[in-house]
């Protein structure tokens, strides 16, 4: 599904060349569970926003379903993020401005040939999928952080995409909504089959998906299968 | 994705009042401006009444006349003679009329001095001019002929004079002479220098005139066309007949310049004119210039209004893109976004617009101005606003859709 070989990424300012990552090649394979974790500033996040098509390595390549993106364009790079990709960030990202079913609508709309209607259907039934079918109408700021967080989870899956691609999705939350977070991401891998990458800072929560690939200063230092996967495939 | 962006459009603007306000008065403000400006520019040079087909209308109103050596000029309206003889006499227009500059002459009512405006014309004048009479008719040839005191007045005229009565076949005395009252006809404009008058009366009553053989004298000449493809034969002929008349000239290397001008020809060569060339792509360049300057400054000042209203959209620019918006995407919303605030800002430009238009029509500063937002005004205020909102939304919209979608999830660090 997605693959990374040779991965390098550096920051480069007048004064100061930072290593962000540095030789990681990883092979996540379609359905798996990963998380990824690390200490602040290990490069988890870079990471990630690389895999999401966000942002790009400084050498290296990146390959989706086998095909390698290196020279991918602007409107080519959004298609596949639009087609393939779900993100969840840690602070939500919902547009404030817009209300709860018009923030989930939001990648159907750079999506051709789907109608409005079939939009307003597929964000309903990813709302209901998320338990919030009863707040359509309401703006981010009248909601709690869990369900902000299940709206970006909702604006995540309308799409059908094959990957999600999670940055601490459950770090702003207290541990019951984190939990509830949790559960909503593991349904989607084990009852769709979409592959997940999630980075994180709670062991409890990694040990929870399929494997755990640790990093440290930019490398990877352990990818490993968990031991306390509970949640068998259906 | 219309119904969002403008949905988010409207948001915003509720969100960011002060923006929103002086982003709104800016645009109405310079709207305003302009609409006013077109109105006049229209007024003045756009069809109205009399002058309504004015693509087929020519006017003859200025002769120079130049020494080649020393340089020595004299520059005035042509006389009643050479247009009689050479302007009249041309194939190719479908008629010709002959009238004379407006001069104010002196009347009382009610022992309270009344200044009008006196025009003397030929009966061709109404055939070609498109007055509407309020009441009675205009005198016709036989009154002409027989050099009658008749006379046409306007609508100010007949209710300063009579007060608001029926007043056909009633007497008005101007400058002691008394005419009879033929026709009323609603005011024209000062701006329609050719046609204007308070009261028209027979050209022959200004038969002195006639057989004085000079070049200058105190008349216009207005030249109607069959249709507006004669315009440029006419022009060609009467280009060949000026160069007879400096051939016939009495005194050798004399230039002689006269021309049938449009309106617009003839303001541009007044102000712009340089030999042959009536200066009208100048006229058009200036004017440009001017708005464009005009536009600049508060284009500038809404372009930076808008980079700081968009960056703090970084956010929603990085979701919207992580999503799938293109850059060329993102640059449409931030324009669909400005075009719909500018059109807001045009919506009130008209309001704004039409009551200064109301304020000046009632001050009489123009004297019988009647500008109105009309259609032609009302599209090009429309295609100002448009203008108005691409030129202020396309650059901070290029700027921000550059951003990386990283960079602007993390609040925009470009």
């Amino acid at each position: 599904m997605i693959t990374l070989k040779n991965i390098e990424k550096v920051y480069q300012t007048k004064t100061i060349e930072t290593v962000a990552l540095h030789n990681v090649n990883l092979h996540i394979p379609k359905g798996e569970f990963v998380s990824i974790m690390g200490p602040s500033g290990c490069g988890k996040s870079t990471l990630l926003n690389i895999m999401g098509l966000l942002d790009e390595p400084t050498n290296g390549l990146v390959e989706i379903d086998g095909t390698p993106i290196g020279r991918y364009r602007d409107k080519e790079l959004s298609q596949l993020r639009n087609q393939k990709i779900g993100f969840v960030f840690q602070s939500y990202h919902l547009i404030n401005d817009l209300s709860v079913l018009d923030n989930v609508e939001l990648p159907l709309l750079y999506r051709s040939g789907v109608s409005a209607a079939e939009t307003r259907r597929l964000a309903l039934t990813a709302l209901e999928k998320v338990g919030l079918s009863a707040r359509t109408k309401h703006y981010p700021s009248q909601l709690s952080g869990g369900q902000r967080q299940r709206v970006a989870i909702a604006r995540a899956l309308i799409g059908q995409p094959e990957i999600i691609l999670a940055d601490e999705p459950t770090g702003n939350l207290d541990s019951v909504m984190g939990e509830e977070i949790m559960n909503i991401l593991l349904q989607l891998n084990s009852v769709d089959g979409t592959t997940i990458v999630m980075v994180t800072h709670d062991e409890n929560m990694a040990h929870k998906t399929e494997r755990l690939i640790r990093f440290f200063d930019g490398q990877q230092v352990s990818d490993a299968k968990t031991a306390t996967h509970e949640f068998q495939k259906v | 994705m219309l119904k969002n962006y403008i949905k988010i459009a409207w948001k915003v603007l509720l969100r960011r009042k002060f923006f929103t306000f002086i982003s709104l008065f800016g645009i109405s403000f310079t709207l305003m401006v302009l609409m006013v400006a077109t109105s006049l520019f229209d007024h003045a040079f756009g069809p109205q009444m009399p002058e309504r087909e004015m693509d087929k209308l020519l006017f003859v109103n200025t002769m120079r006349e130049q020494k080649q050596e020393g340089g020595f000029m004299t520059s005035g309206p042509p006389s009643y003679h050479f247009l009689h003889n050479n302007v009249r006499t041309l194939q190719t227009p479908e008629n010709v009329s002959i009238n004379s500059v407006f001069r104010t002459v002196n009347s009382y009512v009610n022992n309270r001095k009344l200044a009008l405006d006196l025009k003397h014309t030929d009966q061709a004048f109404w055939d070609i001019l498109d007055f509407n009479f309020l009441e009675g008719a205009p005198f016709g040839q036989q009154e002409v002929d027989g050099a009658s005191r008749v006379a046409v007045i306007n609508e100010s005229t007949r209710k300063q004079y009579f007060g608001s009565s029926k007043v056909v076949g009633k007497d008005i005395v101007l400058d002691q002479v008394t005419y009879r009252v033929v026709g009323v006809v609603e005011d024209v404009p000062v701006l329609r220098l050719h046609s204007y008058a308070d009261v028209w009366v027979p050209i022959s009553l200004r038969s002195q005139d006639f057989n004085k053989a000079r070049l200058h004298g105190s008349y216009f000449a207005t030249i109607k066309a069959k249709n507006s493809a004669d315009i440029p034969k006419i022009k060609e002929e009467y280009a060949a007949m000026m160069q007879h008349a400096e051939r016939q000239h009495p005194e050798q290397g004399t230039e002689l310049y006269s021309f049938p001008d449009t309106i617009l020809e003839s303001f541009a060569r007044t102000f712009l004119g340089r030999g042959q060339e009536a200066g009208l792509s100048m006229l058009y360049t200036v004017l440009a210039g001017l708005i464009f300057l005009f536009m600049l400054l508060p284009t500038i000042n809404l372009v930076s209004i808008n980079i700081s209203r968009i960056m703090e959209r970084s956010s929603e620019i990085g979701v919207r893109k992580a999503f799938g918006a293109s850059s060329s995407t993102i640059i449409g919303q931030f324009i669909v976004e400005n075009v719909f605030l500018t059109l807001l800002g045009g919506i009130l430009g008209f309001l704004l617009s039409a009551a200064v238009l109301k304020i000046i029509n009632d001050s009489g500063v123009i004297v019988y101005a009647d500008l109105g937002l009309n259609l032609r005004v009302f599209a090009w205020g429309l295609l100002l606003s448009l203008v108005f909102g691409l030129f202020s939304g396309v650059y901070p919209a290029y700027k921000m859709s550059r951003l990386k979608a990283v960079e602007a999830l993390k609040g925009g660090t470009k």
